[in-house]
Formats: structure tokens, C-alpha cells, sequence
């Protein structure tokens, strides 16, 4: 593992934090944004254990760690041997000091390293706080031959981010739209829940929050094999989707709107990689600018290897599969 | 006879309260919970409410052409029901519109269809077409009963209080006026003729655009949405026309029941060429996943909604009645209520099965969740939604019928 130098004054802190949040998430209702923000972004890095820190949010206090903060997180110099997550990292960091509409977030996964173990579905229902029956990027599981002959095939499917959506011609409201970074952003406060778009994507990526929650049908409190609290702060905790703090309250946005996945945009725009990106065990999901000639999705989707879902769709997805 | 009318009468009045008090339940359900018990989620995003939607939006559109029989064509035969079929239209057009504002996500931003519309939508265009045909039918059957609002404002009661109100003050009745009128009526009824079909034709469009669903995708589904909105509007007035004409009981009445069977029966026909085109074709394997989505119609879970509901009792036993029976008020009527009542089975069969079958394969198993099922079947909140809904048309209807001088009719005197 590499650290940066200061890394340990980092980590006492992280941990110190981390702490804190915990006992505070649990009152998540009373917190105010700023602080919420800080402790959450603590969280996030401490799970990825690169040291960073959010910049603009909170230069409110004055001995604020944040304010003498760099922009992005800080990685370490470039090794041979330096896993490639770190790599994409400065991928992404390297694109984000370009112009907006110079970039084209781009994902590559291959199948080949793909072990089915669905952590990127999970990590990503948790990055975003999924409720039930919404799903941003579940695994199709292919099986292949009769026993005893069988292989698997895993295909995980997030947004395509296509750069020829049907699902942005669809919405009757100009709810959706392709972003110059080439994402596919909806804006929940303009969706007003037709889900035509649900029925225009050809990958089935868009999904529709009817406003489930998990603990529905549950016993209750008391009752409960399990303590229902830990999952009542789950469903309750806001999520950061496009970078809006989106807390989940009855009838109000995002329940009763269409959502799919959004590469992480909160994410990447603090130069973090998208969670499924970093949580993938086998090192199978590839994140980065397509239109950066150093990057690492650029050196993949130049491979002959290389495939889109339905391609004869026309839709010209940026999340390609090596085969 | 009169006895006979007035209890038959009484039950419409008593079905149609009762479904509005029943449905009232789903209605206060669906603003309180939301979408929570609804059974149509992320997989098959659309269910019995859309369903119902394109169903009586079909029958609004169907009953608006009947009307221009008579205000554009002249049809002098229909001259009697030509009031009737705007109301037949309005209200179904109600019902329609309510049904599907229940069906959005965020009920209260329905606005942003009118104003943020994205013109690149068809269903953006489909909101601008059906807000003018509501105008316009309002209009239209305004100006159609203009004539008979003057003579009804003389009653004494309620009714004549309505009438009064809707002149705004202007009770100029005389023969230039109701000329002025009849000539508006044919502009009018002329633009809404192409206004009807863009208007109908645009929520097949919906559906023919959408390439991720191939058995939708087809340059067929428009116009079979058109022709399956002239048989189920047409069939409706027809079985409200043989029970509500006010020209009822004459020979008059009877020929004009027995043309609107004709009509129905061709409209019948071409409907069931049509389907026969699209199954067979899409049949043939050329595209697995529209195969797939038929294979469903016709041998899937539910293939007595097909088999039964439409093909029996929707084209079989009216196709009986008026092929052997035509000329008959009883027999096209109720041949005229079997096509209304079972064409639900075909919207149905239109909004299901193209979204039952997985736009990816594998993505039925790939996350375990409610919502995420390809298995669809409307809960106990949608049918009381959709049976307040229609209820609402029905109420709409009975209630426009007695309080607006729609069955009044000027030669036919003393008939009310």
C-alpha cells in the first residue's frame, strides 16, 4: 500500500472522524449541510484509504483542516507497480482540470476479470442509498452448457451513457439530457414520473422509485429478529446524487421519479473514482476521459477486443465490455 | 317501456355511484401512499393505467369521429346523436386524462407537459394535441347545443338554472345566429377531424417509436390505434345511442342503429386484418423479442385475455350478432357493449406485453427486488383507481345527459 507522507496525521483524523459520524448519522435529520457534508466526504475516503479532503463546502471554521485542503485527493507518484486504481485516479483528476465539455467519462469492463461477486451492485446501492426496487447496476449472470459443463458469464450493466440516448428524446419535459461530459443527468425536480424513458431504453437501465422502502413488512420494532435501526438510517440518509443533497421524505423527489446510475458524477467531480469502480474486487471496471490519449479506458477501447451492448440499437453506449 | 327505460336507468346511475364510491378508496390510497401498492415498478413501468389511459382516450377519439358524421359530413341519419357523441367523447376523455394524471410520479408538475414540453417527444406532442382537442370538444359541443341552451333556459329547476348560466347571458336564438353556429360547428368539426387522428395517432406513436420494445416498434401500431379507437368509440355510441337516442322507439331510430352496426362491423373487420397482420408477421421469428412478446398474447399466463375476453366475446359474438342480427337495436347494442367493454383487453394487450419480455438477458435474476419482476398483474389499488376512473366518465355522462339539453331534440317536440 502507498501512502502519502502526511498520510498518518490523515488517517488519525479520518478515524477520529469516522467515529463521530457514525454516533452523528444516527441523527441524521439534525444535521446541518456543512457539517453533514464534511463528516460524509470523511467517510468516503477513510473507505477508500487515500487521504483527502473537500475544499469549498465548509470555510466557515477557521483552524478547518479543509481550508489549507487541496482540490482533489492527494495521490502518490507514479510507480511501476501502482495499482491501477490509483492510476485512474489521476485519470480522472487529470480531466477535471480540462474544460467540462472536453471530457467523455467512458467505462470499460471486462468480462474476462469479472468474478460475479456483485459487490459493484451493493457499493453502489449504498453509495447512492438505494431503495428497494431501484438498482443502478445490477449483474446479468449468463450460464453456459448443462452440468457438469457449465461456465458463467457475468455482465454487469450500469447507464450506458449513451451518446445517442432514446431516453433523452423520450421525457416530455426535458427532464433528461446529455451532459458536455457526455453523462446522461436527470434532474429529479423537473422528472414529473411518466417513465416513457423506462420504456425507450433499450437496456433496461432506467428504474422507476416507487417509494419502497425495505423495512416494509418487516416486523416491527420490538418484534424484530434483527434491530431495524441501523436499516432505518439507511433508508432515511440523504443521498448526493449530481451533487444535491436528496434526503428521502414522502412524495418528494426521488420517490416517484425515473433514476439510473450517473457514473457517481458527485464522485468524480471530487476526483474520486464512481464506487463501483473502486469497490470491484477483481479490478474488472475501468473509469476514466476517453478523450485523454494517456488515460487508461483509452489505451482499453482501443483494444480488438472491445464490444458495446446492442449495438445495432445505434445508441453508442461509453461503457464498453472486453471480451 | 317507459318503466323499463327508467329502471334500466336507475341501475347506470346506481353502478356508476357505487364504482365512484368504491374507487374513491383507490383514489385515497394512490394520494396518500403513493405508488406504494401498485404492482407496476422499474421492469414493466407502465400497467392497467396506462392501459386504461389509451383505452378511453380510444373511445374519446372513436366517438369524436362519429360526431363528424354528422357536423362535417352531414350525415343526415346520425343527426340525432350527434350531441351525444361529443358528450361521449368529453366524458371519455376525462376519464382518460384523470386516469394517466394518477399515473405520474409527481402528479402536481403536470403542468411542465404544457410548458417545459420537449418538442423532440411524442409524448410532448400528444399532451399539446389532446389540450386542443379538449378545447375544441368543449367548444363543439358547446356551439351544437347553443340552440337548445336557449329553449332549456326558459325551464324552471336546476337544469334550466345550467342552461341559463352556459349562454353567458346571450340568448340571441334567432336563425342567423344558429347559422353562425352550424357553420362554426363544420370548421370546427373539419379541423377536428385531422385534429382527432394526429391527436390518437400520436399515443400510438408513443408506443411505434419506442425501438427498445420491438413489439411496439412498428409503423403499423399508429394506425391500428386509430382503427381500434373508431371500433370502440363507434361501439360505444352505439350501445348509448340504442339505449339514449332521443329518437328513440321510431323507425328512424331503428335504421340509424342498424348503419351504426354496418359501420361497426366494417370497422370490426378491418381491425381484426390488421392484428392478424401484425401477429402472423411478427411471428415469423425475424425479431426473437417481438415473437417472444406475442408468443405471450397468445399462449402466455394470460392468454384467456386474448383468447376469451377479446377474441370471443370482443370480435366473435358481436361479429355473430350483427353479421346475423343487424337489424336489430338489441342485438347491435349489445354487440356494441361487448366490443366497448372487452377493448380494454386489447390496451392491455398492447402496454404488457411488450414490456414483459427483458429488454437484457439475464436481467430478471440479476437483482432480487419489488419492482424488478417482469411479472405483472394490476393490484387492488390500480382496478379501484380504474374503476373510479371510468365511473367518473360514466358519471360525467349520465350527469351531462340530464342536466344539458343533449337528448333535446327541436322536430321530435315533447320528447325529452
Amino acid at each position: 500500500m502507498v501512502y502519502h507522507e502526511d498520510e498518518n496525521g490523515y488517517v488519525n483524523t479520518e478515524c477520529d472522524e469516522t467515529e463521530e459520524t457514525r454516533t452523528e448519522v444516527e441523527q441524521a435529520a439534525t444535521f446541518d449541510r456543512a457539517r453533514f457534508l464534511k463528516k460524509l466526504g470523511s467517510t468516503v475516503f477513510a473507505s477508500l484509504l487515500v487521504p483527502a479532503v473537500f475544499k469549498d463546502q465548509f470555510s466557515a471554521k477557521a483552524n478547518d483542516p479543509a481550508e489549507t485542503a487541496p482540490e482533489f485527493p492527494i495521490l502518490p507518484e507514479p510507480t511501476e507497480d501502482e495499482d491501477i486504481l490509483v492510476r485512474m485516479m489521476r485519470d480522472v483528476q487529470r480531466a477535471m482540470k480540462k474544460p467540462v465539455d472536453q471530457r467523455k467519462w467512458s467505462m470499460v469492463i471486462d468480462l474476462r476479470k469479472c468474478i460475479g461477486c456483485h459487490s459493484c451492485t451493493i457499493s453502489c446501492a449504498s453509495e447512492n442509498k438505494l431503495p428497494e426496487g431501484v438498482i443502478y447496476r445490477p449483474v446479468m449472470e449468463e450460464e453456459i452448457g448443462t452440468y457438469p459443463h457449465v461456465s458463467k458469464r457475468f455482465i454487469p450493466r450500469p447507464c450506458m451513457q449513451c451518446e445517442e440516448p432514446p431516453c433523452v428524446d423520450a421525457c416530455p419535459v426535458n427532464a433528461t439530457w446529455i451532459r458536455k461530459d457526455g453523462i446522461v443527468e436527470i434532474d429529479y425536480k423537473q422528472c414529473i414520473g411518466c417513465r416513457y424513458c423506462i420504456t425507450a431504453c433499450p437496456y433496461g437501465s432506467r428504474v422507476f422509485d416507487s417509494g419502497f422502502s425495505y423495512m416494509d413488512g418487516l416486523a416491527s420494532k420490538g418484534e424484530a429478529y434483527l434491530s431495524p435501526e441501523g436499516a432505518i438510517v439507511y433508508e432515511k440518509a440523504p443521498a448526493y446524487e449530481y451533487g444535491k443533497k436528496m434526503p428521502r421524505e414522502d412524495h418528494q423527489s426521488p420517490i416517484g421519479n425515473v433514476r439510473k446510475c450517473h457514473f457517481c458524477l458527485h464522485r468524480i467531480e471530487k476526483g474520486l473514482l464512481p464506487q463501483c469502480t473502486v469497490s470491484c474486487i477483481g479490478r474488472a471496471t475501468f473509469f476514466g476521459d476517453a478523450n485523454d490519449p494517456e488515460s487508461l479506458v483509452t489505451e482499453l477501447i482501443g483494444k480488438p477486443n472491445i464490444m458495446v451492448l446492442k449495438e445495432e440499437m445505434g445508441t453508442r453506449p461509453k461503457v464498453y465490455y472486453l471480451v | 317501456m317507459a318503466q323499463v327505460r327508467n329502471k334500466r336507468e336507475g341501475l347506470f346511475w346506481f353502478l356508476a355511484i357505487a364504482c365512484f364510491a368504491i374507487g374513491l378508496i383507490g383514489i385515497y390510497d394512490r394520494l396518500v401512499n403513493g405508488h406504494v401498492n401498485a404492482n407496476y415498478g422499474s421492469y414493466i413501468p407502465w400497467g392497467l393505467w396506462v392501459a386504461a389511459y389509451i383505452y378511453m382516450i380510444g373511445l374519446s377519439a372513436g366517438a369524436f369521429v362519429m360526431s363528424s358524421l354528422v357536423y362535417v359530413f352531414k350525415v343526415e341519419k346520425f343527426k340525432k346523436i350527434g350531441k351525444l357523441s361529443l358528450l361521449v367523447a368529453l366524458a371519455t376523455l376525462v376519464g382518460a386524462l384523470v386516469t394517466i394524471w394518477m399515473d405520474l410520479g409527481h402528479m402536481g408538475r403536470a403542468w411542465r407537459l404544457m410548458l417545459k414540453t420537449n418538442f423532440m417527444s411524442v409524448m410532448g406532442w400528444m399532451v399539446w394535441l389532446y389540450s386542443a382537442y379538449f378545447i375544441l370538444l368543449i367548444v363543439e359541443l358547446w356551439l351544437a347545443m347553443r340552440s337548445d341552451l336557449v329553449k332549456c333556459s326558459r325551464e324552471s329547476g336546476l337544469r334550466g338554472k345550467i342552461c341559463n348560466f352556459l349562454l353567458f347571458g346571450n340568448k340571441d336564438d334567432s336563425p342567423e345566429r344558429q347559422a353562425k353556429s352550424a357553420r362554426l360547428l363544420t370548421i370546427l368539426g373539419t379541423i377536428g377531424i385531422p385534429l382527432a387522428i394526429a391527436f390518437h395517432g400520436s399515443v400510438g406513436a408513443i408506443f411505434g417509436v419506442v425501438g427498445a420494445r420491438p413489439y411496439w416498434h412498428s409503423g403499423l401500431t399508429p394506425i391500428i390505434f386509430l382503427v381500434g379507437a373508431f371500433l370502440s368509440g363507434g361501439a360505444l355510441l352505439a350501445f348509448i345511442a340504442a339505449n339514449w337516442a332521443p329518437n328513440k322507439g321510431t323507425e328512424e331510430h331503428r335504421s340509424m342503429i342498424a348503419l351504426l352496426g354496418k359501420i361497426i362491423l366494417a370497422m370490426l373487420a378491418l381491425d381484426v386484418l390488421l392484428e392478424y397482420a401484425e401477429i402472423t408477421v411478427g411471428l415469423w421469428q425475424s425479431v426473437p423479442e417481438e415473437a417472444e412478446s406475442l408468443k405471450l398474447i397468445l399462449f402466455g399466463d394470460y392468454w384467456w385475455v386474448f383468447w376469451f375476453v377479446h377474441v370471443g366475446l370482443g370480435v366473435v359474438v358481436p361479429a355473430l350478432l350483427l353479421i346475423f342480427n343487424g337489424k336489430s337495436v338489441r342485438a347491435v347494442a349489445i354487440a356494441g357493449a361487448l366490443i366497448a367493454v372487452t377493448f380494454l383487453a386489447v390496451r392491455l394487450n398492447i402496454v404488457l406485453p411488450g414490456l414483459s419480455v427483458p429488454e437484457m438477458e439475464g436481467l430478471l435474476h440479476a437483482y432480487s427486488s419489488r419492482g424488478l419482476t417482469f411479472d405483472y398483474f394490476p393490484s387492488v389499488s390500480e382496478w379501484l383507481v380504474f374503476i373510479w376512473s371510468v365511473s367518473l366518465a360514466g358519471l360525467i355522462f349520465l350527469l351531462g345527459k340530464t342536466y344539458l339539453p343533449i337528448l333535446d331534440d327541436k322536430e321530435a317536440k315533447g320528447l325529452n
